[in-house]
């Protein structure tokens, strides 16, 4: 099956040390698990050793070189991430550990300075937990409303009932540019301008978004927008909340501590400016500077490349996985979608589907991917995931779709 | 691979001998796994010495959840509460028969923690009843 894509795959999976790994006797590893944590290039891994082995010292304060070098490359790295999604300013990224705690950080601060009781938030049925969980909790504290957009049987928003919400004059809307089970591709420069015609702060979870396709927050006008250093080719415990300055600037700090104060009275302090206002504590500087070696590397890339790339991808493992009787995708069709593949089938549970794969060394994620609403209204307990990524082949989903015919076979 | 999906228990997941609700009984107890959202309710009948009678299971999840607790019950008929009481993790390993990794075991496990939460007469369940 010859099925182009604009990559040299070939050349970028050399990029990727894992990727030569064997999983089992004769079985290489066939990475499908992308939407849960990205592999990481030699690149990303370098510069976080050449950190540890060559400049590692505290940052901001220090004047001594080591402490100079530091600075400057985790600045440098909040520069590339705030250049990588079109910020105005790098004092717009706050680093963070993950795009869970970037929501948190807006639903905690920006949430408990502007919201009162009886006011209304809106998220979508398709979220993650992520961006449902941190509204819930402030939902409880302040006596809030949370109202959502409902999913199509064939995984899209219904924007009728996004209206709907909308007429209810919400202060809030918060929902996910990319699902991380279906893979719709929401509408979302569409939605802010929505939001904002109704009154309401736009905020994108920007997880899965972020790592496949272009995201520049001055064309959509965001909000905030949180995304994930790990998904992205970068390591884990770091990820970004970017903000507009004016809000950004208004919000009171999210946790007290180092870094994030101007100056401290025994009963009292006054906020550092941005971004270290929500910065508090020694931050994880290797891997802030990680993040910027993987976005560096994406550039090189392209990620219109790479959106094209699993959007072949995606298409090609939409058709093959289809024609397997007793294998059903959910989700839109692959125009409509980035690169993630959640399917279920007939008799066998999805956790008894992946550990056979595992066997074949394809690694796939089985459960409810941190999205359990999403999968009682498909009345699913659970399905199985195949995600992809740029390192990912045609090959690799052929070996798939064989794979899946042995599970058949098995579960007879 | 072919180990975990030994013939034994691919057949007691496609034919349960103790699938279904008791009604009435007199221990009822369910539960489910967080992290993948597989559910189990079992419900048992004892007679006046304490001794399971009857039992059955109901809820959803994966071959090894499910096999396991057919096999559980099927070993636990006849059984005094006291006995099931003082089961361990080994129990189900021994009636599996397998190896399993940290992530499968709690989908093993899940039926024992059931039984043994609703034997103690426990509001929820917890780790501690399966592990050794």
């Amino acid at each position: 099956m010859t099925i182009s894509t604009p990559l040299d795959v070939k050349r970028i999976r050399a990029d990727f040390p894992i990727l030569d790994r064997e999983i089992h006797p004769g079985k290489k590893l066939i990475y499908l698990d992308s939407t849960a944590t990205a592999q990481k290039p030699a690149a990303v891994i370098e510069a976080m050793n050449t950190y540890y082995r060559q400049s590692n010292a505290n940052i901001h304060r220090g004047v001594h070189a080591l402490a100079e070098e530091a600075t400057a490359s985790y600045e440098g790295a909040r520069q590339k991430v705030a250049k990588f999604i079109g910020a105005k300013n790098s004092r717009q990224v706050i680093f963070t550990r993950n795009a869970s705690e970037a929501l948190n950080l807006v639903a905690q601060s920006w949430g408990r300075a502007n919201l009162n009781p009886g006011d209304v938030i809106v998220l979508t049925e398709m979220e993650h937990h992520s961006n449902l969980v941190p509204w819930q909790m402030l939902a409880v504290e302040k006596n809030l409303r949370l109202e959502f957009i409902e999913v199509t049987p064939d995984g899209l928003l219904d924007m009728e009932t996004y209206k709907k919400c909308l007429s209810l004059q919400p202060k809030l809307v918060s929902f996910t540019q990319m699902s991380n089970v279906l893979g719709t591709i929401n509408p979302a420069k569409e939605m802010i301008a929505m939001a904002h015609a109704a009154g309401a702060v736009a905020v994108i979870d920007g997880a899965q978004s972020v790592p496949h396709f272009a995201v520049d927050v001055m064309d959509l006008d965001a909000d905030f927008l949180a995304f994930s250093a790990h998904k992205m080719c970068g390591p884990t415990g770091i990820g970004a909340l970017y903000g507009r300055e004016s809000l950004l600037e208004a919000m009171p700090p999210y946790q007290g501590g180092g870094d994030m104060i101007r100056k401290v009275f025994l009963r009292s302090f006054t906020p550092n400016e941005l971004p270290h206002k929500f910065e508090a504590g020694t931050p994880a500087i290797a891997e802030g500077i990680g993040f910027g070696a993987a976005v560096d590397y994406l550039s090189s890339v392209g990620m219109g490349q790479i959106e094209a790339h699993e959007q072949a991808l995606i298409s090609y493992a939409l058709e093959r996985l289809e024609e397997i009787p007793g294998v059903k995708v959910i989700g839109p069709e692959a125009s409509k979608k980035g690169g993630v593949a959640a399917f279920v089938m007939d008799g066998v549970h999805p956790h008894d589907v992946a550990q056979i794969l595992d066997g074949e060394g394809i690694a796939v994620r089985a459960g409810h991917h941190c999205a359990m609403p999403l999968h009682d209204k498909f009345h699913l307990p659970a399905t199985s995931r195949a995600s992809f990524y740029l390192y990912n082949t045609i090959e690799e989903i052929d070996h798939l779709v064989e794979a899946i015919y042995k599970v058949k076979k098995m579960f007879g | 691979m072919d180990d975990l999906y030994r013939e034994i228990i691919i057949e007691h997941y496609k034919n349960p001998s103790y699938r279904g609700e008791l009604d009435p009984h007199d221990i009822s107890f369910s539960d489910e796994n967080p992290l993948c959202g597989d559910h189990i309710r079992i419900d048992l009948r004892v007679n006046d010495l304490g001794v399971i009678t009857e039992a059955g299971f109901s809820g959803h999840g994966c071959a090894i959840s499910q096999a396991s607790a057919d096999l559980l019950l099927e070993s636990v008929i006849g059984k005094t509460l006291d006995e099931v009481k003082a089961m361990t993790k080994q129990d189900i390993l021994d009636l599996l028969g397998i190896e399993l990794g940290p992530v499968r075991l709690k989908c093993a496990l899940l039926s024992l923690k059931v039984l043994k939460a609703g034997v103690y007469g426990l509001d929820q369940a917890n780790d501690n009843l399966v592990e050794e």
